[in-house]
């Protein structure tokens, strides 16, 4: 198969706001629902959800990351399309503004047992922080 | 007849109403540029999940899911979209007309109710005899994926509820800067439309189940046709803006052409009469000296 002599594949990330990357990569990790899953080209056709998490992919060498929070991937030999509500490049992240998020979070999550909270929210509100925090830390 | 002071101050007051339309035009016209480039830049994410969902449902039963269920349709509830401010010519209107008429078709057979989206469609059905379910006002100005996200999700549960069996949207599609047009969109049920074939060919590996993946694809759906339809109403309304302020500043250019020339006109008068008078005055004193 052609495909094998390949070394690179396109990858596209979009969001509702715009399109955040449209690359050749050589290399991409994403969280998918049932785990982090690593693409290379030549991928067999694969499609899943994703969850919060952290996405990298490698471009000439250079390793570069993302925050995500929930969407999809689908994933061909030469092309991989992710679609995800939001979408930050690590570089674009302020950690700041990710601390006092995760505080925020951590605060409504401790009000165990209060009516007016909703846990579920408060809960996917911590996981984004905390991968903000920590995608924002692989730029130092 | 008008005295040259009045005429001189109508000028003053049309020059001030063209500084002000003028204003208006460049700010819609700035406007409208940003949604446009919003617009493009949101297609890609719509235009993917629609392929995605075709090729999802081909392989999970459509009925599987409440959002996929046609009902026969006993009530309906229409999302009537107009814009926050007026000054932007038939725009408003034309919803306003359209809507009416839906509501009117119906002859009490089927129960209708309306989600109003706007402060003009607000303040329009509050004074008319319709259940308004809910009201979205003074969000275009900021106009973000969060506003469509959660007026999508109530719509999605109202249907899911069974308090409605088939949402309409109602709003102005962007044409061009110069056109919109009012269409009528059915949001749920969803249909999914047929992938395209190189993508139906391609036999994915599915994590989870495509059905697993069809059920959160499908609320995301409805947010993503919201936010579309909201996105198109506000770049509509930046380009009626526009036009319609366009037209009002030539409007007031050639009333300031005409009433200058009223305004000369009459100097002229005035000055003819004063020489008259003057030469009049001297043949008078001359004749009385000789």
């Amino acid at each position: 198969m052609a495909d094998r002599d390949r070394h690179t594949f396109q990858l596209e990330v979009v969001t509702p706001q715009r399109l955040i990357v449209s690359e050749e990569v050589e290399e991409l990790v994403a969280p998918g629902k049932e785990g982090y899953f690593g693409v290379w080209p030549g991928h067999t056709p694969f499609m899943t959800t994703l969850k919060i998490g952290e996405l990298s992919y490698k471009r000439r060498g250079e390793e570069r990351f993302l925050a995500v929070s929930w969407g999809y991937a689908e994933v061909r030999s030469e092309k991989a399309i992710i679609l995800v509500e939001t979408a930050e490049r690590s570089e674009e992240i302020d950690a700041a503004r990710a601390e006092q998020a995760k505080a925020r979070a951590e605060e409504r999550l401790r009000r165990w047992g209060d009516e007016t909270v909703d846990f579920t929210r408060a809960q996917a509100a911590l996981e984004r922080a905390l991968t903000r925090a920590s995608v924002a830390a692989r730029t130092r | 007849m008008a005295t040259l002071r009045d005429i001189k101050r109508r000028i003053a007051s049309v020059k001030s109403t063209q500084q002000i339309t003028k204003a208006m035009k460049l700010v819609a016209a700035a406007k409208l540029r940003r949604a446009q480039e919003r617009i493009l830049e949101a297609r890609p994410y719509a235009f993917k999940m629609q392929e995605v969902l075709g090729s999802l449902a081909l392989r999970a039963d459509p009925q599987s899911h409440p959002l996929l269920q046609r009902r026969d349709a006993g009530r309906k509830t229409l999302v009537v979209i107009a814009a926050d401010k007026g000054l932007c010519g038939a725009f408003n209107s034309n919803i306003m007309r359209r809507s009416l008429e839906l509501l009117r078709a119906t002859d009490g057979e089927v129960a209708m109710t309306l989600i109003v989206v706007g402060r003009k469609t607000r303040d329009f059905y509050r004074r008319r005899p319709y259940t308004i379910r809910s009201e979205q006002v003074g969000f275009f100005d900021k106009l973000a994926y969060a506003h469509a996200a959660a007026l999508g999700q109530e719509l999605a549960k109202a249907y899911v509820a069974g308090e409605a069996d088939e949402i309409q949207l109602v709003y102005n599609e962007f044409k061009s800067v110069a056109t919109q047009r009012v269409v009528v969109e059915r949001l749920l049920p969803i249909e999914p439309l047929q992938p395209p074939e190189e993508l139906a060919a391609i036999d994915f590996i599915y994590e989870p189940s495509p059905a697993a993946i069809l059920e959160s694809l499908l609320p995301k759906h409805v947010e993503v046709q919201v936010y579309r339809a909201l996105m198109e109403s506000l770049a509509g309304e930046y380009g009626a803006r526009m036009t319609a302020m366009e037209a009002a500043t030539k409007n007031a250019s050639e009333m300031i052409d005409l009433l200058t020339l009223q305004f000369n006109k009459a100097r002229q008068e005035r000055i003819t009469k004063e020489l008259l008078e003057v030469v009049g005055g001297a043949e008078a004193l001359r004749q009385a000296r000789g």
